[in-house]
């Protein structure tokens, strides 16, 4: 286990410089939990969490989907199921959590929102305790959970973000995902001290886009949100916030196939270069976050 | 219980000279005598003589309680510091009560700026602080430029017919974050700090801190984008695709 990895799983830790220095950010679930999100919708966040999470599973990894896009769900769409009881069962008490939790085709387990639960939309402090609840819960039942987020940088998906070990950004090389995906790098690192964020880039073009991107990206923020001076006035000063890229999925016309036919990738269509990218990620994930500290 | 044991003469002529009308010490038992004098004390300290807010210990306790309230409650907090601009000139120009009657105006025109469920305090010699609940980072600039410019809008008459003078005053700011359970002493150097640094940027107005926004400048846009060519590495990335 080399430093560098030891310091992209220690998220707890907070920006020196950041006005939540000495914040104590309200983390109280021990697990693996990484949240996707992206800050602009329509750019593969559930595609992705769903894809990955059955390439996971076929890794021997026990994982758990969790809709947190709680005012906006669609998880189910993608996923083509029709479960009769959802989260919103669970939170009203009217069902237990196992009888929720249902089997996704991937052979992963999810847990779905249902749609249209517009009192989940708004972030109240009964919201936030059943949330709490829950995944204090499920996490310590999963290898890893992956919170599909909504779309936007809402108080119910910062909320949601404050709640994983991880957090895994979705861009596509549009200028509109990456102004979208910049704006919410700079809101983890400035409100919720994120010291690391991955980044996948999805529906990429060509070869080497995403560590193009990640440069670039890392660029501005070293510029705009700032750096710390190293450990003596040799060293070289460390980005406040530092993105890790976990890999691109390239544009390919089978994710279009599979989206419509509602069903995953990995299943409809394995061979696919977008198939194969995810089952590459799902290995670096396993690898960094999965088994990170396991032999720390 | 007796009276005379408890040797209340200090503390009853204390409250009397302040101005505090006590209940009969007379009453049987003394209960009712008893619960005045402790109210009276609790006031007494937790306000400041001269402009009759809250003094500094009385607003620890108000911030520590809208820390909890902030942790749980999804709504940011903002808290400004604010310091007299020259206040040592004014004192040293135009005597005590002048100053003195600068500070009385100045808490009231803090009292009349903000919402009555904020809390004006005076937490040192010309220093006050301000906290506003439920204060999100968009409104809080209108806030605290509000507060400033009570202040400057208008001269201050100064007692002893010596006219009236222009006052100022500085401004920083800081939020406490929803959900996010932050440390008091921390929150207050926050805006000390920013406060320190419109004194350094020359005075007379605000500096709030500006974690919060998820806009991204024109600049930003521009260097992510390479449309000022700043990081050429990928210059033509954005406009390709």
């Amino acid at each position: 286990m080399n430093q560098d990895n030891r310091n992209m799983t220690d998220t707890t830790t907070q920006n020196p410089a950041s006005a939540a220095a000495s914040a104590v950010l309200l983390r109280p679930v021990k697990g693996k939990v990484i949240a996707v999100t992206s800050g602009k919708g329509g750019v593969g966040k559930t595609f992705v969490s769903a894809n990955l999470a059955a390439a996971l599973t076929r890794r021997g990894l026990k994982v758990l989907v969790l809709d947190a896009d709680l005012g906006l769900a669609n998880l189910d769409v993608v996923l083509n199921l029709h479960p009769k009881l959802t989260l919103h069962d669970v939170f009203t008490g009217k069902c237990a959590l196992e009888d929720a939790i249902i089997k996704a085709p991937g052979g992963f387990a999810v847990l779905l929102a249902g749609s249209g639960l517009v009192e989940y939309s708004r972030l109240t402090p009964e919201v936030r305790d059943d949330f709490l609840r829950l995944m204090s819960e499920v996490v310590p039942r999963y290898d890893l959970v992956l919170l599909d987020t909504g779309a936007g940088i809402s108080d119910v998906v910062l909320f949601a973000l404050s709640l994983a070990s991880e957090v895994l950004l979705v861009a596509t090389p549009e200028p509109t995902s990456l102004t979208d995906a910049y704006a919410t790098i700079k809101v983890l690192s400035t409100q919720q001290g994120r010291q690391h964020i991955r980044l996948l880039v999805n529906q990429s073009a060509r070869l080497g886009d995403g560590k193009a991107i990640t440069a670039q990206l890392q660029a501005v923020l070293n510029r705009f949100v700032g750096t710390v001076p190293g450990a003596n006035a040799a060293a070289q000063s460390l980005p406040l916030v530092r993105l890790h890229h976990v890999g691109d999925i390239p544009s390919d016309q089978a994710v279009k196939d599979a989206v419509m036919r509602r069903q995953l990738l990995l299943l409809h269509t394995p061979g696919a270069p977008a198939s194969v990218a995810i089952g590459q990620i799902a290995a670096r994930i396993e690898e960094t976050v999965i088994r990170a500290d396991e032999d720390v | 219980m007796d009276m005379a044991v408890l040797q209340l003469e200090k503390v009853d002529a204390l409250l009397r000279q302040a101005g505090v009308a006590l209940a009969p010490p007379t009453e049987v038992g003394g209960t009712h005598y008893l619960q005045s004098v402790l109210d009276a004390l609790c006031d007494l300290s937790s306000t400041d003589p001269l402009t009759g807010v809250m003094n500094r210990r009385a607003f620890l306790y108000v911030l520590e309680q809208e820390l909890d309230r902030v942790t749980r409650g999804g709504e940011y907090a903002l808290l400004l510091a604010l310091d007299i601009d020259h206040f040592k000139r004014i004192n040293d120009r135009y005597g005590h009560p002048a100053g003195d009657e600068v500070l009385r105006v100045i808490t009231q025109r803090l009292r009349d700026t903000v919402r009555p469920m904020d809390n004006v305090a005076r937490i040192g010699g010309e220093e006050f602080a301000v906290l506003c609940p439920n204060c999100p980072p968009s409104f809080a600039m209108a806030v605290a430029q509000r507060t400033r410019t009570a202040i400057e809008a208008v001269p201050i008459n100064l007692p002893q017919n010596q006219g009236a003078i222009d006052v100022t005053v500085s401004v920083g700011g800081a939020f406490a974050m929803p959900w996010v359970k932050s440390v008091l002493s921390d929150w207050m150097s926050r805006a000390d700090q920013l406060l320190y640094q419109a004194k350094r940027e020359g005075r007379n107005c605000v500096r709030l801190e500006s974690v919060l926004s998820a806009d991204v400048s024109t600049e930003e846009k521009g260097l992510l984008f390479g449309w000022s060519n700043a990081e050429g590495q990928l210059a033509d990335h954005g406009r390709s695709t």
